[in-house]
C-alpha cells in the first residue's frame, strides 16, 4: 500500500447538487453541470475566479459521447484553467473527490472543483457497461448491471424470511430517508404494512432481485469545492475536513476463477485498512453517520457488514432493530442512498457530499437529528472498485 | 506453423450507440425561432458583450448566466475558415465533395460550422461573404439552413 500521510490538510468549503430525476429534457448537459457549480459556488460565497483546477467526471459511453469534458466546459467553468478528466465507472464521483483531495493535499492547487454528472435518459447504459468486458475472454458472457449474487449469498446465510425481510426493512429505511430529500429521484412512501406485498409482488428482475430492492437510472450533477486548510479557513466558518481516503481495485475475475486472492471484498478490505491506520476499533460506535454507494437493498444490506467489520448478523440487527435510521444508532444514507437517486457519474460524490452536508449541520429536512461529528462515505463501481472517505467535522485527530 | 506470423486470431467488434441528445430549454429556442421565423438568434453575455451563435446559457469565459439575453443577428456573415470534405459517409447531409466552414454572421461574435454551396471549391477563400440559404421544408434541426451561399 502506497500511502503515505497527507502533505496538508482539505477542507470541503463548497457543495452543489441538482435536483435528480428521470428526466432533464430542460437542459442539455452543461447547462445541467452548470446548475451544480453555480450551487456548489454560491454555497461557498466563492466565483469562479477563485478556482484554479477543475476535475470532470461521468461513466464512460453512458450518454455515447466523446470527451464531453471538452464541451462541458460551457458549464464547469473549467475556460483557462487546468482541467482534468476521470472516469472509474461507478466509482467515478469517489475518484473525482479523491483526486480533488490528493490535488490540494500535494499543493499543487488551493482551489479544485471536483464535478461528477450523467444523464442516463440520454444514452444506454447496456450498451456502455457490455462493453467493459475483456472482448477475448470474457464479453459475449457479460451480462448488464443486474446481478443477485448478494442476495443467494445472505439468504444462504441467514434463511430465505429473514433474509428477505432484512432486505426489504432496508428497502423501506431508506425511502422513508429519501421522502425527506427534496433531491430524491425517487420518493415511493413505503410504510411498514407494504413489507409483505412487496417481498412478494414487486416484479421480479433476475432471482430474488425486484424492481423495488434496485436503484433507478437518473439524470443529474453535483459538484465540490476542496481547499487548503488555511485557505478552507479564510472561506468558511464550518470546512468540513477529509481526514483520509483509500481506494481499494481489484479485476473481480482473479478471485472467482482461480481463488488467486483470499475470498474477501474490497469494500472489507479498504474498511480494515482505512480504519487500521486512523486507529479506530469500532467503527459503528465511532462514526455518526455512514453514506454508503447502496445500487441495490440487497448490496446494501450486505455490505453493512463488510463496511463495519461486524460478525455473523450484527448487520442483519441492525437493520432489523431500525438502528440505521436517521434517528437511530448510526444512520445510514439518510439522503436516501443510491436507490433513491443513480446520476451514476456523481452518485458517488453525492454520498462524500451528502456526508458533509450533515457534519456541516445543513442537510436540510433530512440532517440527523443529533450532533454529527464524523462521517464516512463509501463509493462503488464494476467490477469491485471501492473508496471509502473518512470526513471530520473537527481538526484534532 | 510460425505462431509469431500465422493463426493470430482477431476478434472483430462493433458499437451499437443508441442514444438522444436533449437539446434544453435553449437549443430548442433557437431551433423553433429558426424553423417558424427563419431567423437566426444568439445570446449575448452582458458583461463581456459578446454574442454567441449558436447560443449558449452560460458565458464561459465571464461565468454569467446569459439564456434570457436574446439578440438577432444576420442571416449574412463572413468565412473565417474552412475545409473540403471529399468522402462520402451515410451520416453526411449532403454528397461529397462539399465545403463544411465556419461562418461568422453579422452580428455575432463567435463562428458556427455549416455547409457553403454556390462557389467551385477551387474559389473557396477564408473572408467570402456569405448569406443563409433556408430549407424549404422544415426538420426542425440545424438543417433549416439549407446552407450557406457567396453573397451578392
Ligand atoms: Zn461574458
Amino acid at each position: 500500500m502506497g500511502h503515505r500521510k497527507k502533505n496538508r490538510n482539505v477542507g470541503i468549503v463548497g457543495i452543489g447538487e441538482t435536483k435528480f430525476s428521470s428526466h432533464r429534457e430542460d437542459v442539455n448537459q452543461p447547462e445541467m453541470i452548470n446548475e451544480a457549480v453555480r450551487d456548489a459556488l454560491n454555497d461557498a460565497g466563492l466565483s469562479i475566479d477563485d478556482v484554479e483546477c477543475v476535475v470532470h467526471g461521468n461513466m464512460e459511453l453512458f450518454e455515447m459521447i466523446h470527451q464531453p469534458d471538452l464541451w462541458h466546459t460551457l458549464g464547469t467553468g473549467a475556460y483557462g484553467k487546468d482541467a482534468y478528466r476521470l472516469t472509474t465507472g461507478g466509482t467515478t464521483g469517489g475518484t473525482l473527490v479523491a483526486a480533488a483531495d490528493n490535488l490540494v493535499a500535494s499543493g499543487m492547487y488551493d482551489v479544485v472543483l471536483a464535478i461528477g454528472f450523467e444523464k442516463l435518459q440520454e444514452g444506454h447504459t447496456t450498451g456502455g457497461i457490455t462493453n467493459m468486458a475483456d472482448p477475448l475472454w470474457a464479453r459475449k458472457l457479460q451480462s448488464g448491471a443486474l446481478t443477485d449474487s448478494a442476495a443467494v449469498k445472505v439468504i444462504a446465510e441467514f434463511g430465505e424470511e429473514r433474509a428477505k425481510r432484512a432486505a426489504m426493512t432496508y428497502r423501506i429505511i431508506m425511502d422513508k430517508h429519501a421522502c425527506l430529500n427534496p433531491n430524491s429521484h425517487r420518493a415511493f412512501g413505503l410504510d411498514w404494512d407494504q413489507m409483505d406485498d412487496l417481498i412478494k409482488n414487486s416484479p421480479p428482475l433476475i432471482g430474488n432481485l425486484r424492481l423495488i430492492h434496485m436503484c433507478s437510472q437518473s439524470d443529474g450533477a453535483c459538484a465540490m469545492i476542496f481547499a487548503s486548510e488555511e485557505k478552507a479557513k479564510s472561506i468558511t466558518d464550518k470546512p468540513v475536513w477529509v481526514r483520509d481516503h483509500i481506494c481499494i481495485h481489484r479485476e473481480e475475475t482473479l478471485n472467482l476463477c482461480n481463488n488467486y486472492y483470499p475470498n474477501q471484498t474490497t469494500h472489507k478490505f479498504a474498511a480494515e485498512k482505512l480504519y487500521e491506520r486512523n486507529g479506530i476499533t469500532d467503527p459503528v460506535e465511532y462514526f455518526d453517520v455512514f453514506e454508503m454507494y447502496d445500487p441495490s437493498a440487497w448490496w446494501g444490506m450486505d455490505w453493512i457488514r463488510d463496511f463495519f467489520l461486524l460478525k455473523d448478523d450484527e448487520h442483519i440487527k441492525l437493520i432489523e432493530n431500525k438502528d440505521i435510521m436517521i434517528d437511530g444508532k448510526i444512520p445510514i444514507n439518510p439522503s436516501g442512498g443510491v436507490i433513491a437517486a443513480n446520476p451514476i457519474g456523481a452518485t458517488a460524490m453525492v454520498r462524500v457530499a451528502e456526508a458533509a452536508k450533515q457534519i456541516r449541520g445543513n442537510a436540510g429536512p433530512h440532517q440527523i437529528p443529533r450532533q454529527v461529528n464524523h462521517a464516512l462515505a463509501s463509493s462503488f463501481g464494476g467490477t469491485m472498485w471501492t473508496i471509502l472517505f473518512m470526513l471530520e467535522k473537527e481538526l484534532n485527530w | 506453423m510460425n505462431i509469431e506470423k500465422d493463426n493470430q486470431f482477431v476478434i472483430e467488434g462493433k458499437l451499437a450507440l443508441p442514444y438522444q441528445y436533449f437539446s434544453g430549454r435553449t437549443g430548442s429556442r433557437f431551433l423553433i425561432r429558426l424553423r417558424d421565423d427563419k431567423k437566426i438568434n444568439g445570446l449575448k453575455c452582458n458583461a463581456c458583450n459578446k454574442v454567441f451563435v449558436p447560443p449558449r446559457s452560460t458565458c464561459e469565459i465571464c461565468g454569467e448566466t446569459i439564456q434570457d439575453n436574446w439578440v438577432e443577428v444576420k442571416d449574412t456573415g463572413t468565412v473565417t475558415g474552412f475545409t473540403v470534405v471529399r468522402y462520402s459517409e451515410p451520416h453526411q447531409p449532403v454528397k461529397a465533395p462539399y465545403i463544411l466552414a465556419l461562418i461568422k454572421l453579422d452580428g455575432a461574435d463567435t463562428p458556427f460550422a455549416h455547409i457553403v454551396q454556390g462557389i467551385a471549391i477551387e474559389n473557396m477563400k477564408v473572408g467570402l461573404k456569405v448569406k443563409a440559404k433556408f430549407a424549404e421544408k422544415t426538420t426542425s434541426t440545424i438543417m433549416d439552413i439549407n446552407c450557406f451561399m457567396p453573397a451578392g
